[in-house]
Formats: C-alpha cells, sequence, structure tokens
C-alpha cells in the first residue's frame, strides 16, 4: 500500500483516497464545508486547503486532491495557516453576523470554523450582499443571505434524493441557490438538507425559533414511522420533545431520516391522550385508572374467550405486545392479531415475512423486483438505497404494480398477479436478467399480502422466487417491505390467531355481526372503527385518532418517544428505543397498563418491572436476546419457498401500494400539522399516475 | 451585472422551427453520444435567434431535447449574460459598450442618447421596438465608443450617428454596420500618420540580405579511403 507522511507522521492508504481522507486516517482535523462524504466532490469551498509535497509551492484543496505515494502533506504549516484565514474571511465577507437569531447557532460548521481557524477581525468595509429568500416548500425555511455556495444541497437532491431540482443560478456575487421556479422539492427526503447544510442558510421550518441545540436533552432511538426503523436521535427540553434527528446507522439509514420520521414531532404533542376516559351515554367522560380497570375487567369476566378480539397495532412495541398476549391467552382468547391490514404472512419460517437480503445488503444486489412495492413511500431509505446500487449502474430493477417516480429507471412488467404469472413463463427481457443475475431480489410490498387473494399470491411469489433461484445456498433475496413498524416483532413474538381464532378483519365482521363482546385495540387505528358493532371497545394509545373515537374506555399509553421498547424492524433486526420524555399526563407506559388490567381482571402477569417482562420476552423468543443482529443475506440462506401461502387462483386485481398517504400512516402523523401540511401540498401538484 | 431572474411573463409555449430544429440537431450531432449536453450552450443561442430571448418553456424543451434535468439548463441560461432572459426589442437590441475606453471616447453621451431616444436601460421600450443595455468589453476599443447592434459592431458612434442609426432601424431600415467614422476596419482615424513613405513600398530600399544563424553547409563526404 503507498504511504504519505502527514505532519511528519507517516501513514499507510489504500490506493484512491484523497489527500483529506489520508491527512484524516493520520487524525487530522480538516477543515471543510463543500465536502461530504456521501456525496460527490465539488471542491468549490476550498477550506480545506493544504500544502503538499511535491506539488507546487501553493496551498492545494484537499478533498479533491488524489493522495500520491511519498507524499507529505502538512495541515498546520504557516502557509495553511494563512490560506485557510484567507478563505475563511473571504467566505465571511458576505455572511451576515446574526448568529445571535440564527437556527443553526451552536451547531453551524461556519461559526465551529471560525473559531477554529478564522482571523480575530475583518478588514472588509463594503456593504455586504444580500439574496432574497427562496420558497422550497412546507420543511425547509431559508435565509439564502446566509449561503456559502458549498452547493451540497445540490448535490444531495441529484444524487441522494433523485430530485434534481435544486441548482445554483447567476454566477459571481450573484450567484444562488434555489429549486427550479422555487417549489418544494418532490423528496422524501428534504428533511435532510437542512442537516447537509453547513451554516445557517437551510433550516427546518416547522421548528424555526424553537430551541437552542445547547438546551436539549439528546436521546438515542428508533424511528418507528416505517418499518426500516432508522436510527434517530431524540431531542427533548422538558417534557417536550423538540426535534428528531438522524444518527449514522449504515445498516440501515446511513445518515438520513425520511420527512415522516423527522418532522412527526408536532404530532407527539397534539391530539394526545393524557387519562383515562369512559363512555357513558355515549359521551367520552374522564375516569381514574381504577375506575376503567374495573369497568373493563367487568366486561372481560362476563364474555366468553371467544367472544373476545386482541389486536394491535402498527407502532407497539415488542413489551406492550408481549403483556398482552401473555393476559389475553392466559384468559383463554384465541382472537388474537398483529396484522391489522389482514396480511397473511405469519404462518411458516421467519424468513418469510422478513426483509432478509437487508437494507444494506441492497448494495450487493444486481437485479431487483419490485412486487406490489412503492419504496418511495413504503420505506424512502430503502428507495434511497436502491437509487445508491442503480446510481452505481449495477442494478437493473423491474416493477409489477403501480407505476410510480421512483428516483430510478425500472422496466415496467405489470400491474398483476398475470403479469408475474407471464414473467415466470418467459425467458428474455426481465426474466433473463433476474435468471443471469448473481444476487437477485424480490421486495414484495406489504399490500400485495394483505388482500383477499393473498394465499395464493404468496404461493405464486414463492414460484416465482424458486424460477430465478431468488434464495441460493449462499443468499437470500426474499424481501417483504413492512410499513408497520410493530410487524416483524409481532410475528416474531407469535401474535395471530390461536388455534379457532379470528384474525383482524375477521374479528372486525364478527363485531359488526354482533359476535363479538369485547374488543381490545392496542394503539390499533387502521381499521373500519366505524363498523365495530355493539362490541365493548377498549383502546390502548397515545392518539385521538379512529380506535379512540369509538373506544368505550380509553386507556392512555406511552409514545414511541415516551418508553423504552424493543422494536423489530422489517430486516427482523431487533433494536432498542429509549425514553426520552415521560408520557403526558397520567398516561403510562403501555406494558405497566396491562400489567395493571391483569391484576383487575383476576390473571396476574408474572412480572413486576420492565427487566422482568425482558427477560421472559427473550426466554421464550430467543431472537428477541440479539439486539442489533441480523443474519444478512449469506447467512439467512435457505428456507423453503414451495411451503408459502396455498395454492389458488390469483384474482386479476392490480396490485398497489399499501401507503396511499406518505405523510399520514399512522395516528401520530396525523395529529401532525406539519405533516398534514405536506399531504395537502403533495396531493395537490401529485401526478395521477395509475396502474397501467 | 445584477441578480438575473427569468421574465415574469412567460408564454405559454415554445417550439423551434424547422429551420432552427435542423440547426439544432446538427450541434447534437456534433457530441458524442451521452454527451448531448454539450450542446446545450449553442442550443440556447439558437433559441435566442429565434425568439430573440430565453424563454421559460424555451428552457424546458432545450432540456427534454437534451435529458437534462431542467435546473441544469436553468444553471446555464442564468450564468451567461449573452442570454437575454427578457424579451428584447423587435427592431433592435443594442448593446453599448461601457468599459473604461469607451467610456474615455464618450459612451456616456452614447448611453444618455439611448436614454432619450428608447427610454431606460434593459427595458423593452414602449413600442416595443428597442432595447438597450449597457455591456462590458466587447473588444472593439480601437474603434470607441460602439456599440453592438442585434449580431453587428457599430464603430466610432456619436450620439448623432446613433440616432441616426435608431431612427433607420424605427423605419425597418438595416443600417450598415462599421465604422462612423469613414474609416476602414481599425484603421487610425484620420488615416495613417506612420509608414507614409512610398519607398517602403515600391521595393527601392531591398537589399539581398543574408540570414543570421544560418546552419553551414553540410560538408562533403569524405571521399572512401
Amino acid at each position: 500500500m503507498p504511504k504519505a507522511k502527514v505532519n511528519g507522521k507517516e501513514i499507510e492508504f489504500e490506493p484512491g483516497l484523497t489527500v483529506l481522507q489520508v491527512a484524516e486516517l493520520a487524525g487530522e482535523e480538516i477543515p471543510r464545508f463543500c465536502y461530504h462524504e456521501r456525496l460527490s466532490i465539488a471542491g468549490n469551498c476550498r477550506m480545506c486547503l493544504v500544502e503538499v509535497k511535491p506539488g507546487p509551492p501553493k496551498p492545494q484543496a484537499s478533498c479533491a486532491l488524489p493522495a500520491a505515494d511519498g507524499q507529505e502533506i502538512l495541515t498546520a504549516s504557516p502557509m495553511v495557516k494563512k490560506a485557510r484565514e484567507g478563505v475563511m474571511e473571504f467566505l465571511l465577507i458576505n455572511h451576515p453576523l446574526d448568529c445571535p437569531i440564527c437556527d443553526q447557532g451552536g451547531e453551524c460548521d461556519l461559526q465551529d470554523e471560525a473559531m477554529g481557524y478564522g482571523r480575530d477581525d475583518s478588514r472588509y468595509q463594503e456593504n455586504k450582499r444580500a439574496v432574497e429568500e427562496k420558497y422550497l416548500g412546507p420543511l425547509i425555511k431559508t435565509v439564502m443571505t446566509r449561503c456559502i455556495q458549498c452547493t451540497r444541497c445540490v448535490r444531495f437532491a441529484a444524487e441522494i434524493a433523485g430530485a434534481p431540482e435544486m441548482g445554483m443560478i447567476g454566477r459571481g456575487e450573484d450567484a444562488e441557490i434555489t429549486s427550479y421556479l422555487e417549489t418544494a422539492l418532490t423528496s422524501e427526503l428534504t428533511g435532510n438538507l437542512a442537516d447537509i447544510c453547513p451554516v445557517g442558510a437551510l433550516t427546518h421550518k416547522p421548528w424555526a425559533f424553537n430551541y437552542r441545540p445547547w438546551e436539549l436533552r439528546k436521546t438515542d432511538s428508533v424511528d418507528v414511522m416505517d418499518a426500516l426503523g432508522s436510527a434517530i436521535r431524540v431531542d427533548a427540553r422538558g417534557p417536550e420533545v423538540m426535534r428528531i434527528l438522524p444518527r449514522v446507522n449504515e445498516d440501515i439509514n446511513e445518515e438520513w431520516i425520511s420527512d415522516k420520521t423527522r418532522y412527526v414531532v408536532d404530532g407527539l404533542l397534539r391530539q394526545r391522550l393524557d387519562r383515562p376516559y369512559i363512555r357513558q351515554g355515549g359521551k367520552l367522560v374522564e375516569a381514574t385508572w381504577g375506575q376503567a380497570f374495573a369497568a373493563i375487567a367487568g366486561r372481560l369476566r362476563a364474555a366468553k374467550p371467544e367472544r373476545v378480539g386482541l389486536i394491535a397495532g402498527d407502532l407497539q412495541d415488542a413489551e406492550s405486545m408481549k403483556a398482552a398476549l401473555d393476559l389475553f391467552r392466559s384468559l383463554g382468547v384465541a382472537n388474537i392479531d398483529c396484522r391489522q391490514d389482514g396480511s397473511a404472512l405469519g404462518a411458516g419460517p421467519r424468513e418469510s415475512w422478513l426483509f432478509n437480503t437487508t437494507i444494506a445488503g441492497l448494495e450487493q444486489a444486481d437485479a431487483v423486483l419490485l412486487v406490489g412495492a412503492n419504496p418511495r413511500r413504503e420505506g424512502a431509505l430503502v428507495n434511497a438505497r436502491l437509487r445508491k446500487q442503480w446510481l452505481r449502474g449495477k442494478l437493473q430493477l423491474g416493477v409489477i404494480g403501480e407505476v410510480a417516480d421512483l428516483s430510478f429507471e425500472y422496466s415496467y412488467l405489470g400491474a398483476g398477479a398475470a403479469s408475474l404469472e407471464r414473467l415466470i413463463g418467459s425467458d428474455d427481457g426481465f426474466a433473463k436478467t433476474l435468471n443471469a443475475a448473481s444476487a437477485p431480489i424480490f421486495i414484495v410490498g406489504a399490500g400485495v399480502l394483505a388482500r383477499s387473494d393473498s394465499g395464493a399470491l404468496l404461493n405464486l411469489l414463492g414460484r416465482a422466487a424458486q424460477t430465478f433461484k431468488v434464495v441460493r445456498d449462499d443468499w437470500n433475496g426474499w424481501n417483504v417491505l413492512h410499513t408497520a413498524a410493530s410487524r416483524v416483532g409481532g410475528l416474531d413474538l407469535g401474535f395471530v390467531p390461536g388455534p379457532g381464532g379470528l384474525s383482524a378483519p375477521e374479528m372486525v365482521q364478527a363485531a359488526n355481526a354482533g359476535e363479538l363482546d369485547v374488543l381490545f385495540l392496542l394503539g390499533a387505528d387502521e381499521i373500519d372503527t366505524e363498523k365495530l358493532g355493539d362490541a365493548f371497545v377498549v383502546y390502548l394509545g397515545t392518539h385521538g385518532d379512529a380506535g379512540a373515537h369509538r373506544a368505550d374506555v380509553i386507556l392512555p399509553g406511552a409514545a414511541y418517544t415516551e418508553k423504552p421498547g424493543l422494536y423489530v424492524n422489517t430486516e427482523g433486526r431487533v433494536q432498542l428505543a429509549n425514553r426520552a420524555v415521560f408520557p403526558k399526563g397520567e398516561a403510562r407506559e403501555d406494558w405497566a397498563i396491562l400489567r395493571a388490567l391483569s391484576e383487575a381482571a383476576g390473571k396476574r402477569l408474572p412480572y413486576d418491572s420492565l427487566e422482568q417482562l425482558r427477560s421472559r420476552l427473550m426466554a421464550e423468543h430467543p431472537t428477541f436476546g440479539r439486539i442489533d443482529y441480523v443474519p444478512g443475506p449469506t447467512k439467512a440462506a435457505g428456507f423453503d419457498l414451495s411451503a408459502l401461502g396455498a395454492p389458488g387462483a390469483a384474482t386479476e386485481e392490480p396490485f398497489r401500494s399499501p401507503v396511499s398517504d406518505y405523510y399520514l400512516t399512522n395516528p401520530i402523523a396525523r395529529a401532525s400539522v406539519t405533516l398534514a401540511e405536506c399531504s395537502a401540498m403533495f396531493s395537490r401538484r401529485a401526478p395521477a399516475i395509475a396502474a397501467e | 451585472m445584477s441578480v438575473r431572474r427569468l421574465a415574469k411573463e412567460q408564454p405559454e409555449s415554445f417550439a423551434f422551427t424547422p429551420e432552427t430544429l435542423e440547426k439544432v440537431h446538427w450541434w447534437i450531432g456534433k457530441y458524442p453520444e451521452g454527451r448531448q449536453r454539450s450542446a446545450v450552450i449553442p442550443i440556447l443561442w439558437l433559441v435566442q435567434k429565434q425568439e430573440g430571448w430565453v424563454s421559460e418553456p424555451a428552457i424546458r424543451t432545450v432540456a427534454d431535447l437534451l435529458d437534462l434535468d431542467v435546473i441544469r439548463v436553468l444553471e446555464v441560461a442564468t450564468f451567461y449574460t449573452m442570454f437575454q432572459l427578457e424579451p428584447v426589442g423587435r427592431a433592435a437590441l443594442i448593446q453599448v459598450c461601457g468599459t473604461t475606453p469607451c467610456q474615455l471616447r464618450g459612451a456616456s453621451a452614447l448611453m444618455e442618447t439611448c436614454k432619450a431616444e428608447i427610454g431606460p436601460k434593459d427595458r423593452l421600450s414602449s413600442d416595443g421596438l428597442f432595447t438597450w443595455q449597457e455591456v462590458e468589453c466587447l473588444g472593439a476599443c480601437v474603434n470607441a465608443p460602439m456599440a453592438q447592434i442585434n449580431d453587428l459592431y457599430f464603430e466610432d458612434l456619436t450620439p448623432e450617428s446613433l440616432k441616426q442609426i435608431i431612427a433607420e432601424f424605427r423605419e425597418g431600415k438595416t443600417p450598415k454596420a462599421g465604422s462612423y467614422a469613414g474609416r476602414r476596419s481599425s484603421e487610425p482615424a484620420g488615416g495613417p500618420l506612420t509608414l507614409l513613405d512610398e519607398s517602403l513600398y515600391d521595393g527601392r530600399l531591398a537589399k539581398p540580405i543574408t540570414l543570421p544563424n544560418r546552419p553551414e553547409p553540410a560538408p562533403k563526404p569524405a571521399p572512401a579511403a
């Protein structure tokens, strides 16, 4: 390997690195604005100047200079210091002195680097330039006078987000960053623009002037807005979550998060259930916990187990599902389901409901077939990974389902089951691509598996996967892209109907027909709550959404930022979320509510603390014992695809994405004003793309 | 230079005329497969030639044609000041050079004339016939002051001659381009002052010359021993 000297210290490096990267390997910090590890190199801010020998006797931009064998790199020589001071002075010439009112203050690269590398004063006497604000949609606030033209946002939009709508217009002193005709970006990743902006030019519009970064309490946690389990940091002040930012997790979200994950924050404050309610004379009346438990326990005792049902929602942690499962099983209830949408998954090996390839594993794929999945809406960061691999030119994609703008090119193969049959029978076109692929992948959307003919479709998909050898001895390309954060955890727990039990849609039907006396909704809002007949509905959840409106008793629970919990993402990765703030008002953690209810119902659950609950959970379901672990595509190989689903005839109904409105998929998101604004804006201008 | 923005009022659509389209394809054909984006500047020129200015629908059309993101074409169109982003006069676009040599030779008087005859700078005149702009050096300092009108240079201008030119354009005529001081190209004003001696040109002074450092003729090869 080539060697270079950094400030006299010799270091070996892999060929192809830049001088900046080599200097970082040697532990030297190089200031930068335009350079970003995950974006292409622009080399226009000039902050990363270093002295390199041999070479011209002048400072060089280290981010764009390839390192060479025998190079001597000086990062702190007098020349470098002078050059950096000069660059910083130029950058500050037109940068306003509004740090005291700037939302970036305290976490601003320019502020930090001006302290570290700038002069102590300015020699500039003339007028500063001012730039008109640009409209970039409801999420990004602009103060363009602060912009230093690093073009990170332009490159992010073009490369990562796949919405090449940002650019730098004009030139010289009049250069301005804008989106084409000042429209919001058509992307689910726009919030990241504010993250990568090194100054305060792009900030978060919904959180403008709300906080200072140093007054926030930071908690590492996991997102539940989709089934990816992106790594997030929840920043709170007092009892209030102020913002959600991404954390680096190379396996899932790299360092981006989707807009719903980020801007759901205000939804955590609105429409909250903060005390128990009991319906009396058609109206919900405030109650004490004791009254609420007594009311439920009375109903549970009176009802026969086969006339009781339990449905878990999409945002539940594994602990609360475990507690609910234990309680209702001990009552003899078999009508238990975590699949509100009526998904057919749940029987068979664990691999059948996982995203086996893993999200990072998508970067090894060379052919991907999307079946009824719109990854942009169902998992924006899966889409970003697919785009990343597609941009490398190594990935070919096919889509069966809706025609959608996915930010990469794909072959459109049809709308429904017949197209899949045709693909199995064919041996040219995309079938040829799949056959020739060394790492083929199927991504099956949750929508395909939640239809009346899902059994047959699953069987058909299994056959297709066998035909194209998607699961091999050393590769597992069978992937289910879930939309519910709780789904894999629920299936892992066996949160499915017991012998003779009803599934979620069947429970709704039964309730409507008067065959169900008590229905317990554990944060379940995505069922048709209007049609639950006369059943006594208990809702344990966080928001006054569909479930709470129908409920006869409301038990206020904790949202995902308010309780420690285990979540299993679509890959089958068990992740630990932490509590950032306490539950609102009298609300309690869900498992504790269930534990208290069990006492009232006379079936005391055998755990008194979360630790006891967790150890029992891990003992009974060993997969929960390995936090952050997934086997990966090479180790998870080999499961019986032919056993999937049940043979039968699939209908001709076209596949649809289960997510019709990306911004409003769960009770928390529906309570958010920011996301409602986004939803309204995008649905107004959404191109009418329908399945062919 | 100032901040350049697209015009507030834009036409509904843009379409290439068949003649322009032919030229467009000639330009695209000049670049290798996959490098069509290189033709963006010549094509924007052709758009401007056809319409007089570059409109937003035209930018979208060019982007579609070259398979570019539309913002990339906008970047180019706003970067180069030669692309007019507002409609310009039907009869003439007068670009008066305002750089130092022309200034010294009376460019400000020309601009005053333009202001009086046409109206404020950078605006379409009320009759829609003229637009005048101040531009940076056009490289004809020898014939200062000068202006580029449409595609041609009009040199050695005075307020009177410029007024005359504007009047002719207004009448729909095409005034002649070049020097308005009667000189040919950039020869000295008032005729040549040096190199006047006839003898320089009739060969009288010619002398045989010996070229310095001329290589010696190659020595004759030595007779074989």
